[in-house]
């Protein structure tokens, strides 16, 4: 491997390395992304792409200097090379492996499967398609009836958060098993529907396996911006576009040009607003270890904070119950930091009383590269929580 | 004078941060790493003229050995519209976690007798793995990014080491080990990721030290 840096002094030569970007077969792991001119571009490029990616910037006279050379890694790679060839298409969700990460096409394979081995219990919708045209898709989960009250749960609108998406997984599996044994959920699923996003953010994702593992954010291009992706937590019509998000394109939490701008949200508040019907919305993040309810945007209390702070210290003690792990909860603003433009705030504002905002394991030894070992405990307690939410929204209809 | 301050509200939180990151670096080595198990109590004192400052009580664990905890009192002083000067940090720790010396004196020798200087990368991986016997650099990259972290926090910022892009052990004629790390820092309150490369010297005896550190990207 050798790392790059380049410096695009001008458009063009920013436009040429953006282009890089593009390029997946490449490989090319981006340290610093292009954002100004003037300021560095650092890729680490594999030894392979060496000279295609020396050929495309010296074709236009982009000048670069290598800043890191690195002979070793060749080793590593190909040990990687032969983990990802060994891995083989599951067949039954029963075989699926609950304890590694996979990729996007593995989990809508997972879908397709959980569909075809549950039909009266398990539908896939697609609410939309995200900017790169991947479907956005969302299990149902029912037994019947019209309409009935629904709780929603989406995983994966971060796409760097890697635990969510594979815990998404295991909640979709563990819906129907608990439906088959008559235990857990199967009571909420006699009066309520589950909907489950588990890839929300699937452009974003599929950039974190092939380019940056680190990527937060959609991967929309808008008008007149330098930078690629609208955060897709602060691009909501809750407070959109005041303090607690930035209006700069190269920011992790850039709120977009206007509301609902992101097809990835847009695709939400439209199911949700069709729907008419749901009773609990639970957005899942990782990582700090908190429950976290409305709002971020403003210093307000929530009208139903008491109610609210009295859910989440029964979800944290049933989550805690299980291997010790503790959470701290209260309202975004609080707890972690004003954020303007969240999910929650706007669910909340529409008259979804049970709205949450999970960030899931560690507290900060891993952060976002999460060991796959913790996927499942993490998935099992979170549970717990999600049950405890779950059962207030069935018990106190409004 | 002194306001009592909800633990699980984000300026108690954001000055624990600051004060493990500290003491990680203080006390850091490749045979143990320090880790918040839970902020007990926090109060905070807004000096005239000086700045703000936090008095902290915390429970610290050993993320290999999590059976022990010790105490620590933490008083975490950000001083009044300096950009330039990093918070000022008094800590006092109760009690002893185990010793690490025999493991620190193994890893010690295991480098030096290295015929081929250490590189490696991505520490952890995309799936969040660690072989073993790079998880002593990794506690030490910790150890180096508490360095960088305490000398670059204030009131608006929580760090956290994301990751090792790099790291590439360099051959000293002293007894110093040299590692030279690309590091990722998470910031929680922007969410940016931003590398920073750090150079870290650890001694078993003397413990670990980084002369120099910067934000890579930063018009270098």
């Amino acid at each position: 491997h050798q790392v790059l840096r380049v410096v695009p002094q001008s458009n063009e030569e920013l436009q040429k390395v953006q282009e890089l970007q593009e390029l997946e077969h490449l490989q090319l792991d981006f340290w610093l992304a292009p954002s100004r001119l003037g300021l560095p571009v650092d890729i680490r490029v594999p030894f392979r792409s060496l000279q295609a990616v020396k050929a495309h910037l010296e074709a236009t006279g982009v000048s670069y200097s290598i800043m890191i050379e690195d002979v070793q890694a060749l080793l590593d790679e190909e040990q990687t090379e032969m983990l990802r060839s060994s891995r083989q298409r599951s067949v039954d969700t029963n075989t699926f492996n609950y304890e590694a990460y996979h990729t996007i096409d593995e989990i809508y394979n997972f879908m397709d499967l959980l569909v075809a081995e549950n039909p009266n219990l398990v539908s896939k919708l697609e609410i939309g398609r995200s900017t790169e045209n991947r479907p956005l898709y969302v299990l149902k989960f029912s037994t019947g009836g019209t309409n009935r009250p629904a709780i929603w749960i989406d995983t994966g609108i971060h796409s760097r958060e890697w635990v969510t998406q594979a815990s998404g997984v295991w909640f979709a599996k563990k819906i129907v098993q608990d439906h088959a044994n008559n235990e857990g959920v199967a009571s909420i699923l006699e009066t309520m529907d589950i909907f489950l996003e588990i890839v929300t953010n699937p452009d974003g994702f599929a950039y974190t396996h092939t380019t940056n593992r680190m990527w937060r954010k959609t991967r929309s291009r808008h008008a007149g911006t330098i930078c690629v992706g609208v955060d897709p937590n602060r691009n909501w019509d809750a407070g959109f576009g005041d303090a607690g998000a930035s209006s700069n394109s190269c920011s992790e939490t850039y709120h977009g040009p206007y509301p609902n701008s992101e097809p990835e949200v847009k695709s939400i508040v439209d199911f949700v607003k069709s729907h008419g019907n749901i009773k609990a919305f639970v957005s899942i993040h990782s990582y700090s270890q908190l429950l976290l309810y409305p709002y971020g945007y403003t210093t307000t209390p929530a009208p139903d904070e008491q109610e609210l702070h009295e859910i989440s210290a029964k979800a944290v003690a049933a989550l805690s119950s299980l291997y010790g792990t503790k959470y701290t909860y209260g309202s975004i603003i609080t707890t972690i930091y004003r954020a303007s433009g969240s999910t929650v705030d706007w669910t909340y504002n529409q008259g979804i009383k049970y709205s949450f905002t999970f960030e899931l394991r560690d507290t900060g030894r891993y952060g976002f590269l999460l060991p796959a070992k913790q996927i499942v405990p993490t998935a099992q307690e979170t549970w717990l929580a999600l049950k405890v939410i779950m059962e207030h929204a069935r018990d106190n209809i409004y | 004078r002194a306001m009592e301050l909800p633990p699980g509200h984000f300026p108690a939180a954001r000055a624990a941060a600051l004060a493990v990151g500290y003491l990680r670096y203080l006390r850091g080595g490749p045979s143990s790493g320090l880790q918040l198990r839970e902020l007990r109590r926090a109060r905070l004192q807004d000096i005239d003229d000086v700045g703000h400052k936090y008095y902290l009580e915390l429970e610290l664990e050993d993320v290999l050995d999590k059976d022990r905890t010790v105490s620590c009192t933490a008083e975490v002083l950000y001083q009044l519209g300096s950009k330039s000067s990093a918070p000022d940090v008094q800590l006092t720790v109760q009690g002893e976690l185990r010793s690490t010396e025999e493991a620190d004196q193994e890893f010690y020798n295991r480098i030096r007798s290295l015929e081929k200087e250490l590189v490696a990368e991505n520490i952890p991986d995309s799936h969040g793995n660690v072989p073993p016997e790079l998880e002593p650099i990794h506690l030490l990259a910790w150890a180096a990014s508490g360095y960088v972290i305490w000398q670059n926090s204030t009131e608006n910022t929580k760090f956290h080491l994301a990751q090792v892009k790099h790291v590439k052990q360099v051959k000293r004629n002293d007894e110093d080990l040299q590692f030279d790390f690309v590091v990722l820092l998470h910031e929680m309150v922007s969410q940016e990721v931003l590398p920073w490369e750090v150079t870290l010297l650890w001694h078993p005896q003397r413990g670990a030290r980084v002369p120099q550190s910067r934000a890579m990207g930063a018009g270098s």
